[in-house]
């Protein structure tokens, strides 16, 4: 019996260990988040093998560092991550134990998304009494589709550069996408154009991207300041200012506080809207494009509603 | 006046109306090139130079992080002076208050192929004196191939899972009491190399051997100047021989994810090595533990989560035939001492960053010709609660039952509180 066991077991080792062989031929892509995850799928297509380590209904600040993510990080062509402190706290000790020098910073096998897009809020001073302020500006910049665009043809380059063979098809699916987003971006400006100036409030500083493409108003945000949690006396403030302002539409993802932003809309009688901004967050937006989408119409659905 | 005349208002409105549709279909073709603008303008190709990015160069961030850590501690027990109930040196020391820990860590990329790290303690004894003390300061290699990586310098041995800890990631004010049997007051750790290989199976493995010195303060069960404490009999001084002088640190690990929210660890130990209590003498700890953690696919700052960890270790102590430190005429007989001991914790992360815990520890040793109080029966029960106001700091109300064969029970309620200054290196999991 024992040793049936440590023959089962050394066998999925020798599987592990020579089933890379096997798969060689897609490039594995490790994406921190969802969202990176998705766009690596576009410009990938079927040459990649990606996984992304956060769960999308999860903080991606407060991601575990569980050993599973070593072994795939170990195993990594690719490591894409934000970059802009968002997974400070669990990746660096995930890569220092993965031992994987092609996904070292500086290697070809690494994609810093924040690279090359311009970052909001960038702090002037480094003070925790302004709560969790990152360092390099706002992480939260994929929901602006002209980053977006940044970030794909980063990808597209680093991929060409991991899999020189196939680097022509990279680039191809990065035209094709940036078609793609072109034509998205116009639809989504159509659809939000009529509320040019409509004003938003939400739980944490997470949409001042999407805020600033499409022209839309964030008058405060739940939290008093980032990821300090909401007090009943800056609650009072807030719902103040919606009333004066006229605000009643209320932006949460899956992770925050739904009782509290319910309790300021009822008090407003505004309304909250659960936006993901992570692809699979919800069953029906699997991709990057399905999550935009999603985002958009209930937002304007929620703005039409409100005149 | 002149618009009181109808033609002339007429022509007027005609020009009005003229320079109004003007006017709609320049401010439609602004709207049409806002919206390319928007969309092409700002999307710079990739390797093209960045926009002017305005982030300062972080002065903590320059070649090395820079972190600072204290941990204060205030409370009492229903015993007068708390050192045989609390035997860590990272642990509260007396009635009223203790700053039983401060670090100062560093770390950085010391190249492409090493990375550095050290952690120096800053102290006050019961006394209120300050005490320093080099905790760690290490080498971790980056690039080798094959899965290996060595750590090089003076580290926290990794024997079990909290003994690797720092005090500031405990989830309890003290250490475990088979912590304290086992590795003494400032857990085991020596100067010496560490070689892990990442082992190739499907789920994660880990397997490291330690090769380290010995003899010092911080090797407690070997060739430690308190020795005597577990043996009685005076320390014998030996020199290293050979190969079997050194201590001797394996350990493998295994994690698995049960399902998407649940995450299994588990691992073995052993630490084998000389002692002093002869000029052959040698000692073996062998150790198992555990840590099983949920937390919800909707986290908010990590919580919920429901966590268990436990750790049980069992160690042989050869003693060798040795004069007895209170009687020097007495010679203690050659024999094999044997402790085990055990802890279990539950922790419950309710709300966000608010956790509550529960830990149970169990210790015990076979009687012996030299009878210590540290080896007797004891059984201590610590109910505690945590608030985190944010992840740079907390405060933490611990509740002590503890009960000692021979000494009854005792009370202790302590209170604890811990910020923490710059840079601050993420946990392992």
């Amino acid at each position: 019996m024992n040793s049936r066991v440590v023959l089962h077991f050394a066998g999925i080792a020798f599987v592990a260990a020579t089933g890379m062989g096997a798969t060689a031929a897609k490039i594995r892509v490790v994406a921190t988040t969802p969202d990176l995850a998705s766009v690596a799928r576009e410009i990938g297509g079927d040459k990649v093998d990606v996984t992304a380590l956060a769960k999308p209904t999860e903080d991606a600040h407060f991601v575990d560092a569980k050993p599973s993510h070593i072994v795939t990080l170990n195993r990594a062509d690719v490591l894409i991550e934000g970059g802009a402190e968002l997974e400070l706290g669990w990746l660096p000790p995930l890569l220092e134990n993965s031992r994987n020098a092609k996904i070292a910073a500086g290697a070809p096998g690494r994609i810093v998304a924040s690279q090359g897009v311009k970052m909001l809020e960038i702090p002037i001073t480094f003070d925790r009494s302004k709560g969790d302020v990152h360092a390099l500006g706002n992480p939260h910049f994929l929901i602006d589709p002209v980053n977006v665009k940044i970030i794909a043809s980063n990808i597209a380059e680093h991929f060409a550069q991991v899999d020189p063979g196939s680097a022509s098809l990279y680039r191809a699916n990065l035209a094709k996408f940036n078609a793609r987003v072109d034509a998205r971006l116009a639809q989504w400006q159509q659809q939000l154009s009529p509320y040019r100036g409509a004003k938003i409030v939400t739980y944490h500083k997470d949409f001042p991207y999407l805020a600033e493409r499409f022209k839309l108003d964030i008058v405060d945000n739940l939290e008093p300041k980032p990821g300090i949690a909401p007090s009943p006396a800056h609650i009072a403030k807030v719902i103040g200012e919606m009333k004066s302002a006229n605000a009643r539409v209320i932006l949460i993802q899956p992770y925050q506080n739904r009782k509290t932003a319910e309790t300021v809309a009822r008090q407003t009688n505004g309304v909250v809207l659960e936006i993901p901004q992570q692809p699979g967050a919800r069953k029906d937006s699997g991709t990057y494009f399905e999550m935009m989408d999603y985002m958009v119409t209930t937002l304007a659905n929620a703005f039409r509603d409100q005149k | 006046m002149l618009c009181n005349s109808p033609m002339i208002g007429q022509q007027q409105d005609t020009a009005a109306s003229k320079q109004q549709r003007a006017l709609d279909s320049l401010a439609a073709r602004v709207a049409a090139l806002q919206t390319r603008l928007d969309s092409i303008a700002s999307a710079a190709p990739a390797g093209a130079a960045a926009p002017a990015q305005t982030a300062p160069v972080r002065a903590s961030g320059a070649y090395m992080n820079v972190g600072f850590d204290a941990l204060t501690v205030g409370g009492w027990s229903s015993l007068r002076d708390v050192r045989p109930i609390l035997l860590g040196d990272h642990d509260p020391k007396v009635r009223g208050f203790t700053i039983p820990n401060t670090e100062l860590t560093l770390d950085g990329a010391v190249d492409p192929y090493f990375k550095g790290f050290s952690n120096i303690v800053f102290k006050l004894d019961e006394n209120g004196e300050t005490g320093v003390e080099l905790e760690e300061a290490y080498v971790l290699t980056t690039s080798l191939p094959a899965n290996l990586q060595f750590k090089i310098g003076q580290f926290f041995t990794e024997f079990g899972r909290q003994n690797s800890q720092h005090p500031h990631a405990w989830a309890f004010v003290d250490q475990p009491v088979v912590l304290s049997r086992m590795f003494g007051p400032d857990g085991l750790r020596s100067q010496g190399v560490r070689l892990s290989w990442l082992v190739p199976t499907p789920f994660y493995t880990e397997a490291m051997v330690t090769v380290a010195n010995s003899t010092n303060g911080t090797t407690f069960s070997f060739r430690s100047g308190e020795s005597s404490g577990i043996h009685g009999g005076v320390p014998v001084e030996r020199s290293v021989a050979g190969f079997r002088d050194l201590l001797i640190v394996p350990r493998v690990s295994s994690s698995f994810d049960l399902t998407e929210t649940q995450t299994l660890l588990v691992g073995a130990s052993g630490a084998l090595g000389p002692n002093n209590s002869g000029p052959d003498a040698q000692t073996r700890i062998f150790g198992v533990d555990g840590y099983w953690k949920w937390k919800s696919a909707t986290a908010a700052a990590g919580f919920p989560f429901l966590s268990f960890q436990a750790e049980a270790m069992t160690r042989q102590y050869e003693a060798d035939a040795r004069p007895a430190v209170a009687d020097p005429t007495v010679v203690l007989p050659v024999q094999t001492i044997a402790d085990r001991g055990a802890y279990g914790q539950i922790l419950w992360g309710i709300r966000p960053r608010i956790v509550a815990g529960l830990r149970a520890d169990v210790a015990n040793g076979d009687d012996a010709p030299f009878a210590t109080p540290f080896r007797g029966e004891r059984v201590r029960l610590s109910p505690n609660f945590t608030w985190y106001p944010t992840e740079f700091s907390k405060f933490r109300l611990q509740y002590n039952y503890d009960n000692r064969k021979g000494f009854g029970s005792d009370h202790s309620l302590w209170a604890q509180f811990e910020f923490i200054l710059g840079a601050h290196a993420a946990h392992r999991f």
